[in-house]
């Protein structure tokens, strides 16, 4: 198992490369003179060319591709223009709220798309299909800040049972914490919720068509355990995949739902260095979660053995 | 694959397509209200989108400004309406863009085998990164403006359709009638022209209206964060921006232009989702 997790890992190697080549061209082309403005507004011609020259920004592009790779290697993703400080430190510190705000809503997605998908496919054509279907192509449709927006009105204005905004961390006592989160999370859940729900009923009617199930059913196992054991774990391949895909789905969520609920996490920390183009940062946070993204696929693609043991790595 | 597409529309007109596939109807007819509006603007709207009228600030909406007025006195209704346009443009224009970005990555890599392992595999990376991230970088190295908001969405687009278009490509190749063309001399491009493109037609119309979507919803996204299109000009991710920080005194300005958003992406859904139940029966729930 360790060599098949060395063996995938080392095949993400030129995915993030290209990642980085990508991530790298895009500073690289900026426009605007970076040692100008690190410079500051009083500095000098001089003053700047000297800073150029320290930096390296005089060198050519591979050579500055090459002393970038090995800093982001090293765990240095440049320094931010506008406060002056390692990017690597300012994602660090809003690491927390982003990862409370994924897991939660990952989790809430999972709860609610499952098991609505698998009793969509179960009753076909009936009045739940429908409704879970219709649901479906709404959370296509409605975008997640709209939604956020719904919720805000009816929970926190309305009826004043939620907090409109903020964030309080985890350390100062849990029932705050969730207090904060359950709204954010719960409008990226259900956005997240319709693919994952659509992709559940669709496997599932095609591995219920199957004989095997008719069979199971057949020898008087409960409807539960067949959908459960023999049909849920046959379909579960496609649905942990899309689960795996709809991860990017969750990160432009996250940028979106911090910036309604004012919550100080990675998503704020990209949209304010977008306002003050604050490029170094730009760039760390997308390299950042581009890593993330690749390595939950990684993981989708590990767990496939657990659920079917044809899949051999 | 294109003949049983033809075969599988519905003949005898509209009450038959209205019969068996409710949601074309529907998702056109909403899609349809949208582009009538961005078109008959000037004529559906009283007031100019950028006249200020401050005695009309934060006003509630009612009989005389139907959709209310923002933070400075504009009238949410004519702004909407407006908006439209930006919208549309963008789901056309990414949608277009897009697949005829997508349509040369994937014909090159379906055809050229060396080509292919380079393509494919910069198109994994720039899968890797997520594509409102990628849109945004691209915007802040060129500037905010309708036509870059347009060019970000499609690169990012561009992946989806490549590969699609490449496993079709890849699947023609091995077929016989394809092979006998090749064989008998005939000239790639007229194999292209006769044998590949039409059956590339159904499933990049499909994905078309997914990409329409999608790109609508990302300009959205784009201007709700800043990054989109300037505020110079109303569109409805900007305008639910700008009622952001007063949504819990004056809800009817995010709430307008959020319905218009999600009623025109549910309608172009819908019609996606019907022609792909028209083209691929596959997922045509059981009944």
């Amino acid at each position: 198992m360790l060599a098949v997790v060395i063996r995938r890992l080392l095949a993400t190697i030129p995915v993030m490369t290209i990642v980085a080549v990508i991530v790298f061209s895009l500073l690289y082309l900026t426009p605007g003179d970076p040692a100008a403005v690190l410079a500051g507004e009083q500095a000098t011609a001089e003053d700047i060319e000297r800073l150029r020259v320290s930096l390296g920004l005089d060198q050519p592009y591979l050579v500055r591709f090459g002393q970038w790779i090995t800093g982001v290697l090293h765990g240095d993703l440049g320094t931010s223009i506008f406060s002056r400080r390692p990017v690597m430190e300012l994602i660090v510190q809003r690491l927390e709220p982003t990862i409370a705000l994924t897991l939660a809503s990952l989790l809430i997605a999972v709860l609610i798309a499952v098991p609505l998908g698998v009793i969509a496919a179960w009753r076909s054509g009936g009045i739940v299909d429908r409704m879970a279907m219709s649901f479906a192509v709404l959370g296509f449709s409605v975008p997640v800040f709209v939604l956020s927006y719904l919720l805000i009105a009816l929970f926190s204005v309305k009826l004043q049972l939620l907090p409109v905004q903020g964030y309080v961390p985890i350390a100062y006592g849990f029932v705050p914490f969730a207090q904060h989160l359950i709204l954010p999370a719960v409008s990226l859940g259900i956005i997240n919720a319709a693919l994952i729900a659509r992709i559940t009923r669709t496997t599932m009617l095609e591995v219920l068509n199957q004989d095997y199930i008719r069979a199971a059913r057949a020898k008087g196992l409960s409807v539960r355990r067949v959908l459960v054991r023999h049909a849920l774990k046959n379909a579960a391949v496609p649905i942990v995949t899309v689960i795996g895909i709809s991860f990017a789905l969750l990160i432009s969520g996250v940028v979106v739902t911090e910036t309604v609920f004012n919550i100080p996490g990675l998503g704020r920390l990209t949209v304010d260095a977008i306002l003050r183009r604050d490029y170094p940062v730009i760039q760390g946070v997308i390299l950042v979660f581009s890593a993330t993204y690749v390595v939950v696929n990684l993981l989708v693609d590990l767990s496939y053995g657990l659920f079917d043991p044809r899949i051999k790595h | 694959m294109s003949v049983t597409a033809t075969a599988a529309l519905p003949a005898g007109g509209l009450t038959r397509l209205w019969q068996r596939h409710p949601n074309i109807i529907i998702g056109a007819g909403m899609l349809g209200l949208a582009v009538f509006a961005a078109f008959a603007a000037p004529w559906l709207v009283s007031v100019d989108p950028q006249t200020i009228a401050p005695f009309n600030r934060l006003e509630a909406p009612g009989a005389e400004f139907w959709f209310g007025g923002d933070l400075i006195g504009r009238d949410v209704y004519s702004r909407t309406v407006y908006g439209a346009r930006v919208s549309l443009a963008v789901g056309f224009g990414v949608a277009i863009g897009g697949i005829s970005l997508g349509l040369i990555v994937g014909l090159l890599s379906g055809f050229v085998r060396w080509v292919d392992q380079i393509l494919m595999r910069v198109m994994d990376g720039l899968m890797a990164i997520p594509s409102i991230l990628l849109a945004v970088a691209l915007i802040s190295l060129t500037g905010a403006s309708l036509k870059n908001v347009i060019i970000a969405i499609s690169i990012a687009e561009v992946p989806r359709v490549a590969r699609l278009v490449r496993s079709v490509v890849l699947s023609l190749k091995e077929q016989p009638y394809v092979e006998a063309a090749v064989t008998a001399g005939t000239p790639f491009l007229l194999i292209l022209w006769r044998h590949v493109l039409p059956n590339t037609l159904a499933p990049l119309l499909i994905q078309g209206t997914y990409i329409f979507a999608s790109a609508v919803l990302t300009e959205a996204i784009l201007s709700f964060i800043g990054a989109g299109t300037p505020p110079s000009t109303p569109s409805w991710g900007n305008i639910i921006a700008e009622g952001r920080t007063v949504f819990s005194i004056a809800p009817h300005i995010v709430l307008f232009p959020g319905l218009a958003l999600s009623f025109t992406v549910l309608g172009v859904n819908l019609l996606g989702d019907g022609l792909r139940d028209v083209f691929d029966p596959r997922y045509v729930s059981r009944k």
